[in-house]
Parts: structure tokens; C-alpha cells; sequence
């Protein structure tokens, strides 16, 4: 994958930010004090009237977000996941999501590929924390031209939107020409009928070159990219659990919780079908260069096909 | 302020009181203690302070009010019913099903409710937002949030006064109720806020404290917000928790406890005396 270009979609997110504020005057941005890392700089520099430090003080930060937004005003609140999701739950829970408000919350750093910093800093418990607040949008895109769409979504969209960003550089693997993003839908990348295999985030990706070294080894996979993991896109889910038998799903988050569990409550009560869940097994990660953690955690093409030849019986 | 003003202040201030022990009555639960307290402050909010419509409760160049301490929310709604967002038997309907009246306030459901509170701390960082969006916006609306002396414990408010002082924040004021007991006891023994005035100095705000419970002080409050710039102003106002019914006055034990039937028609008794005697004056 030498010649992929790479892309992470930390960047893609301030790179939106700042495409879409010179259309809209109403977009603001709050930060963390980490503006260099979330990316939220790049909005600054052009737009430095809005943009607002909030310090080092996430749980202000997001209730002030949630204040701004019944003002008319659509902030993009942004920070790390473990400090957006984990520390701010309850501000999100409480002053967001109660009363709907119309905040965006731009969560850069999720997973364990954050990498060096370590477990304290690698946030697998997001999708799991956001996806329990009613009423709330969750996204993990999978490249840079998802995620820039998803940001575009989330100002569109009218309520409270999750959106998780990676620190790692991940392969583009979607062409910006002609390309569509819906909050909701998912997406079939690659059609299959001996398993589907439903990922996002950085998975995606890994689960598309799993794709190829399944359908040499004869297994006929259908690839998912499930971006919005709340709400699910159990239309596409429930064919997929039709028309394959067989359901693995893929994320870099806790197997608790996130879109391994949402796929399985959908398939119990509507159509039952054996499922494997590749994720972050219930264990803190811990400090390393991105990519080996990611392989040591099985968050990799290869794991991904172990498991799916496993499942088929290969 | 002339007598007249004060005789109606304090005749709707009685009213305020009397909702607030009729709706903690039928809802058999919620948190009279501190509504009393804060009684006062609500009705000069609502009868005079705040530039708001009733007609029009989402117009959007309103002054905003957080009840940032939202377990006090009967005082707010009496005043609510009082200044004519809705009708005063609405009240009788407090924590009920199918009510507007929630048991903390519902910026959805309620006319009059700007943000939905009543996780201590939330509501003061919400209302900076809301002033901060207004400088940005360049709207002359006023954001006002009442808080508690117990709420201040939490951490977040002072994440929020760091916030407010930061961007000079002076379309925004906040108000402590000072009545001195917390949900397990005097605030002094739970863990001690005080000196109150001297941190919120050092947090950057301009600060005036005054008893709670004396409208020409107020008045005077408010008025010296308006004129302080380049920084946000806080009063602290010394108050009386249970203010104006004797049995719940400087009680912890009245935080969170609605009267019985024997208690509702005492404390009825007592607010009926004090409004004849302000309509006599």
C-alpha cells in the first residue's frame, strides 16, 4: 500500500472546519487547549474571531458549547475522545443531549492508535459511552473524504452529533469525485456472500485488504463501512445477515458496547446469525508505535482474515 | 424605588412563596428550602430585571436567566406563572406526568426555561456560553444564572468564572444564594466555600454582597452590573433558606422535602398574613 495516499482524519477534520465556516458565519469552535492536535488550529488561523480556547477545562467547555448553541450558533466542541466522551459524559449527557441541543462534538485521538501517550490516553470506550445518550448522532469515519463529508453531515444535521477522529495517517480510500455521505447509511464496498465483514474507522481500510486475500483464499466477503454507528443501518445490517449467514464486525473500541454490540442487538432481536467481534478485547492498551499496537491488539487486515477463515470453516 | 414598586415586589414575591409551597405540596416532593431563599431574587428577575416577553418566550433578543442550582426550580416556575408564561394552576401540576413542571427545568418544555438544568455546575458554563455567543453575535442581551452556595463545591463552576472573566464576559452576572446549608447540613461543616466574594475577586468578576431578602440592595446590584465593563459581575446575596415560612426557615432538613397537609396549610397561613399585611401597607 506504499503508493495509498495517507491521510489522518484528525487533519480532514480541520481542514472541513475551515471550508465550511467560510460558508456558514454561525460555525464557532471551541478547543481544550490542544488546537495544534485536534487540528482545530487550522480553523483558527483563518478564522481566529471564532475560535475559543476554552483551557484546559473540558467539562466548561462542553456545557459553554451547549449555552453557544441555544444562542443560534452551531459550535464544534472539540478535544481528545478520552476527554470528550470520558471526562465530559455527564456535561454531554446533562446540558447536550437532555435538551437536544445543536452541538457538534469533534473528538479527535480516539483508540489505541493515539499510540505512544498510552492507555490513559487511548479512548475505546466512546462509541459505547456516546451511542447510550438518546437522541445522539455517532460517527467514525474511515478516511480523509469520509470524514471531511461527516463533518459537512454533522453542521447539517439539527441536534447533538458525536464525531471520533484518528491521530494516525490512514489510507484514502474513497474517491472524492462523485462521493455522497449520509448520516445513518452505511456503505458496501465490496460485495460478498459467504461473511460480511462491518468495520470503521481505521478498520475499514483493513478490512478491505482483508477482503482481497479472502476472495483468494475463496472466501466471498462482503466489506461494510459502517461510519454512523448510531443509528445503525440495520437495513443494511439485517441483508447482510440475510444474504451472508455470517457477521464479523471491526472497530477500534472496546468489543463492549460500540458497533460489534450494536450489530449484535440488531441481529438477536431481528435475525439471528452467529457474529465475531473483532475489537479491543476489555483490556487498557498501553504505550507503543501506532501500526505495532494496532497489530498486537488484532486490529489488522491479517487478524481479520484468521478470523474470518475460522468462521467459514477455511 | 418608590413604595408602590416595593409594595408590588413584595406582594408578588408572597405569591412567588405561595407557589412554591403549593407545588412542592401537590407534587409531594421537590426542594422548597432553597426556593424560598431565592424568592426574592426571582421576583425582581422577573418583575423587573430581566428584558423578556411572555408572549413571546423564544424571542431571540431576550435577556437570558439559568437556574444553574435547577432543584430549585418551584421558585422559578412561581415567578414564571407570576410574570404570565404560563397559568399559575400549572404549578399544582409540579413533578406530576404529562406535566411541563419537571422536577429540574426543561428548556422543551417549559415557557420561559432557557437551558435545561439541575446537574450542579453545568448551568453556570451554559449561561457564559449563551453570553459569550451574544458579545460574538453582537447582541445586547443580558445572561443571568443563579447558583447555589453548596453548588459552588463543584469544580466546574470555577472553570466557568475562569471562562467568563477570560473573555470579559460583562453581559453576564451570576448570583449566589448564600443561605448557608446544603443538602447534609451547614456548608461551613459539609466542606466550606467561604471566603465567597474574596475567590470570585480573584476569579476576575466584579462582586457586590448584599442581603438577599432587601429589594432597594437588589435593585442596586443589578444596577451596578449594568455599569461594570470589561468584566463579568457576580452578587453574592446573603439569604435565609425557607425565607417566610417560620417552621422552614435556616432548616436543612426543608432542602428537599415538600410539606404535608398539615404543614402546607400552616405554611399557606403564614404567607396569607404576610401578603395582607404588604397589600395593607
Amino acid at each position: 500500500m506504499a503508493d495509498v495516499k495517507k491521510i489522518a482524519t484528525r487533519d480532514s477534520y480541520g481542514a472541513a472546519l475551515k471550508e465550511l465556516a467560510a460558508q456558514h458565519d454561525d460555525l464557532i469552535v471551541f478547543d481544550a487547549d490542544l488546537a495544534g492536535a485536534t487540528k482545530t488550529g487550522v480553523f483558527k488561523s483563518a478564522y481566529p474571531e471564532r475560535h475559543f480556547n476554552c483551557g484546559i477545562a473540558e467539562g466548561n467547555m462542553i456545557a459553554v458549547a451547549a449555552g453557544a448553541s441555544t444562542m443560534g450558533l452551531v459550535p464544534f466542541a472539540s478535544t481528545f475522545a478520552m476527554f470528550a466522551a470520558g471526562r465530559g459524559f455527564e456535561q454531554i449527557r446533562n446540558s447536550i443531549g437532555y435538551p437536544h441541543l445543536n452541538v457538534k462534538i469533534g473528538a479527535t485521538h480516539g483508540g489505541i492508535s493515539v499510540g505512544e501517550d498510552g492507555a490513559s490516553h487511548q479512548c475505546c470506550e466512546d462509541f459505547a459511552l456516546m451511542r447510550s445518550i438518546p437522541g445522539m448522532v455517532v460517527m467514525s469515519p474511515s478516511d480523509d473524504v469520509e470524514a471531511r463529508a461527516a463533518v459537512k453531515a454533522a453542521y447539517e444535521h439539527d441536534g447533538p452529533v458525536y464525531l471520533r477522529f484518528g491521530r494516525l495517517a490512514v489510507p484514502v480510500i474513497h474517491e472524492e469525485e462523485g462521493f455522497e455521505f449520509q448520516i445513518g447509511k452505511g456503505e458496501v464496498l465490496q460485495d460478498g456472500t459467504d461473511v460480511a465483514i462491518i468495520a470503521n474507522g481505521l478498520l475499514v481500510a483493513e478490512a478491505v485488504e482483508a477482503g482481497k486475500a479472502l476472495a483468494e483464499a475463496g472466501i466471498s466477503a462482503r466489506i461494510i463501512n459502517m461510519a454512523t454507528i448510531k443509528p445503525l443501518d440495520e437495513e443494511l445490517v439485517l441483508r447482510a445477515a440475510k444474504e451472508c449467514g455470517k457477521i464479523i464486525t471491526c472497530e477500534e473500541h472496546s468489543i463492549i458496547g460500540g458497533l460489534g454490540e450494536a450489530v449484535c442487538a440488531c441481529v438477536s432481536e431481528k435475525c439471528p446469525v452467529p457474529v465475531r467481534r473483532i475489537g479491543v478485547n476489555d483490556e487498557f492498551g498501553h504505550s507503543g508505535p501506532a501500526v505495532a499496537l494496532l497489530k498486537q491488539f488484532g486490529l489488522c487486515a491479517e487478524h481479520i482474515v484468521e478470523v474470518a477463515k475460522e468462521f467459514c470453516g477455511k | 424605588m418608590t413604595a408602590n414598586d416595593k409594595k408590588q415586589l413584595m406582594t408578588m414575591a408572597c405569591k412567588v412563596r405561595m407557589g412554591v409551597v403549593t407545588g412542592t405540596h401537590a407534587a409531594k416532593a421537590g426542594h422548597p428550602g432553597g426556593s424560598l431563599s431565592a424568592a426574592d431574587v426571582f421576583t425582581y428577575l422577573y418583575a423587573k430585571e430581566l428584558n423578556v416577553d411572555p408572549a413571546n418566550p423564544k424571542w431571540e433578543d431576550r435577556d437570558r436567566f439559568v437556574l444553574s442550582k435547577g432543584h430549585t426550580a418551584p421558585g422559578l416556575y412561581a415567578a414564571l406563572a407570576q410574570r404570565g408564561f404560563f397559568p399559575e394552576s400549572d404549578l399544582l401540576t409540579l413533578r406530576h406526568i404529562g406535566s411541563h413542571l419537571q422536577g429540574h427545568p426543561n428548556m422543551n418544555l417549559t415557557p420561559g426555561v432557557d437551558m435545561s438544568t439541575g446537574s450542579l455546575g453545568q448551568g453556570i458554563s451554559a449561561a457564559a456560553g449563551m453570553a459569550l455567543a451574544a458579545k460574538h453575535t453582537g447582541k445586547t442581551a443580558r445572561v443571568y444564572a443563579l447558583l447555589g452556595d453548596g453548588e459552588i463545591q463543584e469544580g466546574q463552576v470555577w472553570e466557568a468564572c475562569m471562562f467568563a472573566a477570560h473573555y470579559k464576559l460583562d453581559n453576564f452576572c451570576i448570583i449566589v444564594d448564600n443561605n448557608g446549608l446544603q443538602i447534609d447540613g451547614r456548608v461551613a461543616d459539609v466542606m466550606s466555600p467561604y471566603p465567597i466574594p474574596e475567590k470570585l475577586e480573584a476569579f476576575g468578576f466584579a462582586v457586590k454582597q448584599i442581603d438577599g431578602h432587601d429589594f432597594d440592595q437588589i435593585e442596586a446590584a443589578f444596577a451596578q452590573a449594568k455599569e461594570t465593563k470589561g468584566k463579568p459581575f457576580a452578587i453574592v446575596m446573603k439569604t435565609t433558606k425557607g425565607k417566610g415560612v417560620s417552621f422552614m426557615e435556616d432548616n436543612a432538613g426543608w432542602h428537599g422535602k415538600a410539606p404535608n397537609d398539615e404543614e402546607y396549610a400552616k405554611a399557606m397561613a403564614e404567607l396569607t398574613a404576610q401578603l395582607a399585611e404588604v397589600e395593607a401597607m
